[in-house]
């Protein structure tokens, strides 16, 4: 267990230099002068000059990668050319932001998925379940944002039970906050549930016919006893697998949901630092991001031998 | 067991949906009873910081100016320089010489007294200290003096009609000499109204100051709201989030608005659509060429279709507003015949040229309907849509690969700018120039006439294709009053709201 912990935890590492790596390169070779961006149509050569000095645009790519990198170690992602201000409290605020949605849609599309997949399998032979199925193929087929159009224009616009956009911190009201988050957690999760019902499903499907099932069965159990003492946590490991995908996807994929509902999001600070050709704004969101997804990996990976005691053996 | 869990789940989602409800229904009383003391009002350009000083670009001024800072004059909706911070001023016989007498008891928000000192402080600073390119528009000033605490005394190297209307935009502002040291997040200004809370990319709470030196204003709470998506905009005004939409960015939603509740404001700007040309190099070298492009554009369906019919016909690189502005959109006639004459006169038929636009709305519809035309007279566009502003300022604008684009040039007066030598569309200003010189230290009646020459000039150079005027359009709640409908300025000016 803790062989296969560590070597988790070294792949880990080593993908996160060469991801800086990749990151720095991308961002040197883009199109897009960040001085000239920030002194707009009317600067002259001279003062463009001048200003990428000042950032010191005009030092060799190695010295500014070693520079970056050793400032994210210590928590300095930088200072922004476009706003002047210091990176690491826009990242961390808009991660918060971000993370708050995203985990309530997963748990949001777990909570909905679980019960209504397990049914899904247990019932495939009969009306219910063919809806379901069917339900959750219409659910993949939606994207997110037609989601969010759908539920602002029903929920918003014509009941005017919710805000159509805005954001909240929680500090500043809990009410507030909650109510502003309905709409686009729902609109996120509402594809991700659709997803995972049918893994759910098909998780469930094979386990039932698993022979430890059969013998459960022989002994007295009913289907849905025998499923939930025996199977659930067998079916468990492939779920847990498409969700921790699922998570990692909505960090990045929230983008378009955060744009929509106008909060300010990692996303949004993504999309904002691109179109303004702050690069170092950039550089810094993308590493975060690449962490997390590598962490939410991590914490799958090291998930699957506390579910499953064959793999933890196993190592 | 599995029973109770989950009907306890129930009961917390069923609490939770009800607690909800509870909220929703609050929410909007609340909202009713707080409205005629604030606003809310959408934009669409959000500022990355507060310092117009480094940063360029529309969105820090427009929220800014004449909101927070003043200068010593403003120019009003009909384009006409009126007292600012200044309560009037002496221009000397050599009109070199302005003396301005400053507006008594004025006070920055930080509680420091306006003086002659602080003008004085702010406009050599715009010399020695600031970024933003539009600094340029003070380089003509030579000395500045204060005589006493009222009196600022301006010295020009050479008359300039241009300056004292340039004095008005961002460059004017007049900052407090202690007040410079964070503007990125701190703005200290003489006007009505105070920053009270920036949270960058999403919204600006400015509150009326009590200390204001003017009339003080009528809504006291103004909130400007960022929105990246027009229809999420026009969703909030719908449900009534927020009370005015400043500039709409898909005229075509303008429609949904055409009800009692609702007012439809489209007023003018200074932003001239332009179909821009290499005259430098390339296919539009040719002024053949270029004239072919002026007689295959039928102007008025590209407004129809990629803008909604919103915006106005001008013809020339000067919007309505202007003291030299003149009807020009009869130069060119939309002939499609005399421009396919013109092509094969120039020998380009069927050939390709590079068409590079920006990713922005209005520019994406206009480039379909642009090439459209263009194709019935045998020109064929290879369209390159390009990233703004970073690929497009790099690719078209500083390496001037491209043979045409198109773009909204939205600052005040820039006719000289945007057709001198070295700016992107490359144009031959050899004539142009001169009459400019002359113009702008001529009287008032030598500059206007002088200007009205270099427009037509550049129009009848078929320099570039003026599209149209970028509309100003507005919506906004019925009942909201003093929304300025032209903007004539770089900034919106919050202090004329009121709710009817």
């Amino acid at each position: 267990m803790i062989t296969y912990v560590a070597n988790r935890a070294i792949q880990f590492v080593l993908a996160l230099i060469v991801a800086s790596v990749v990151v720095f390169a991308l961002m040197s070779i883009l199109p897009g002068n960040a001085a000239q961006v920030a002194l707009g149509t009317n600067a002259t050569p001279d003062a463009v000059a001048a200003l990428e000095a000042q950032y010191g645009l005009d030092q060799p790519p190695v010295i500014r990668y070693f520079n970056w990198v050793v400032g994210m170690l210590s928590g300095d992602f930088g200072t922004s050319y476009v706003t002047g201000a210091a990176i690491t409290p826009v990242i961390v605020g808009s991660v918060q932001v971000t993370a708050i949605l995203v985990i309530a849609a997963i748990i949001l599309a777990i909570v909905i998925a679980v019960p209504l997949g397990t049914f899904a399998a247990l019932e495939q032979r009969n009306w219910i379940g063919v809806t379901i199925s069917a339900l959750s193929q219409i659910g993949i087929a939606v994207p997110n944002f037609l989601a969010a159009i759908i539920l602002v224009i029903i929920f918003s616009l014509t009941l005017g039970w919710f805000p159509s956009q805005g954001w909240m911190a929680p500090v500043e009201g809990f009410g507030g906050f909650l109510i502003r988050l309905v709409l686009p957690v729902v609109s996120l999760a509402l594809v991700q549930a659709a997803i995972l019902t049918r893994y759910v499903r098909s998780a469930v499907l094979d386990v039932m016919r698993e022979d430890y099932i059969r013998t459960a069965r022989a002994k007295g159990l009913t289907r849905t006893k025998a499923l939930f003492v025996h199977g659930l946590r067998n079916a468990a490991i492939p779920v847990i697998t498409v969700a921790g995908v699922q998570l990692a996807t909505l960090l990045v994929g929230a983008v378009i949901i955060e744009q929509i509902f106008v909060i300010p999001g990692i996303g949004s600070e993504l999309v904002r630092a691109v179109a303004n050709r702050d690069l170092v704004t950039v550089q810094g969101i993308v590493m975060v991001l690449v962490f997390l997804v590598l962490i939410i990996n991590l914490i799958v990976d090291v998930l699957y031998p506390i579910v499953d005691p064959r793999i933890r053996n196993a190592s | 067991m599995k029973t109770p869990r989950v009907s306890s789940w129930m009961a917390a989602v069923v609490a939770s949906s009800l607690f909800l409800a509870g909220c929703s229904a609050g929410a909007s009383d609340s909202g009713e009873q707080a409205k005629k003391d604030s606003m809310t009002i959408a934009f669409t350009a959000e500022p990355v910081n507060l310092d117009f000083t480094s940063t360029s670009g529309i969105a820090i001024p427009e929220a800014l100016m004449e909101n927070v800072y003043e200068s010593l004059v403003r120019v009003d909706g009909e384009g006409e320089i009126q007292p600012g911070l200044a309560e009037d001023w002496d221009v000397s016989e050599d009109r070199k010489t302005y003396t301005f007498h400053l507006q008594k008891g004025v006070k920055f928000s930080n509680g420091a007294g306006l003086t002659s000192e602080d003008v004085k402080f702010s406009y050599e600073r715009v010399h020695n200290d600031w970024k933003n390119a539009l600094k340029s528009k003070m380089d003509v000033v030579d000395s500045i003096e204060t005589p006493d605490d009222l009196t600022v005394k301006i010295s020009l190297k050479k008359p300039s009609n241009t300056w004292l209307f340039n004095m008005s935009s961002l460059v004017g502002a007049v900052f407090d000499t202690e007040g410079t040291d964070d503007l990125a997040n701190e703005a200290i200004g003489t006007g009505p109204f105070a920053i009270e809370k920036f949270s960058r990319g999403q919204s600006i709470d400015f509150a009326a100051r009590d200390d204001y030196w003017g009339e003080k204003p009528a809504v006291s709470k103004v909130q400007f709201k960022y929105f990246k998506d027009a229809v999420s905009a026009s969703n909030a005004l719908k449900s009534g989030e927020i009370d005015v939409v400043s500039n709409l960015q898909a005229p075509e939603l303008a429609g949904e608005f055409q009800s009692s509740d609702y007012q439809i404001i489209s007023g003018t700007t200074n932003g001239e659509v332009v179909l821009s040309m290499n005259n430098a190099k390339g296919i539009f070298k040719d002024k053949k060429a270029r004239e072919a492009v002026m007689h295959a554009i039928d102007r008025k369906a590209v407004l129809d279709t990629a803008w909604a019919g919103y915006g106005e016909l001008i013809g020339s690189m000067v919007p309505p507003t202007d003291p030299y502005y003149e009807d020009l959109t009869k130069v060119w006639d939309y002939d499609p015949a005399k421009a396919k004459d013109l092509v094969r006169e120039a020998g380009i038929e069927g050939e390709t040229f590079a068409f590079t636009v920006p990713n922005l709305p209005y520019a994406k519809a206009i480039s379909e309907i642009v090439s459209a035309q263009l194709a019935e007279v045998g020109l064929k566009a290879d369209i390159e849509t390009q990233e703004f502003p970073a690929v497009w300022l790099d690719k078209t604008f500083t390496e001037h690969k491209f043979d045409m684009s198109v773009i909204n040039h939205a600052e005040p007066r820039d006719i000289l700018t945007v057709f001198s030598n070295d700016y992107y569309i490359g144009y031959d200003d050899s004539k142009t120039k001169k009459i400019a010189e002359k113009a702008d230290t001529g009287t008032e009646e030598e500059y206007v006439s002088g200007m009205k020459e270099i427009a037509k000039t550049i129009t009848e150079d078929a320099a570039s294709d003026f599209l149209f005027l970028f509309p100003n359009l507005v919506i906004a709640k019925a009942e909201v009053a003093g929304i300025p409908a032209n903007r004539v300025s770089d900034s919106f000016r919050i202090a004329d709201l009121s709710w009817n």
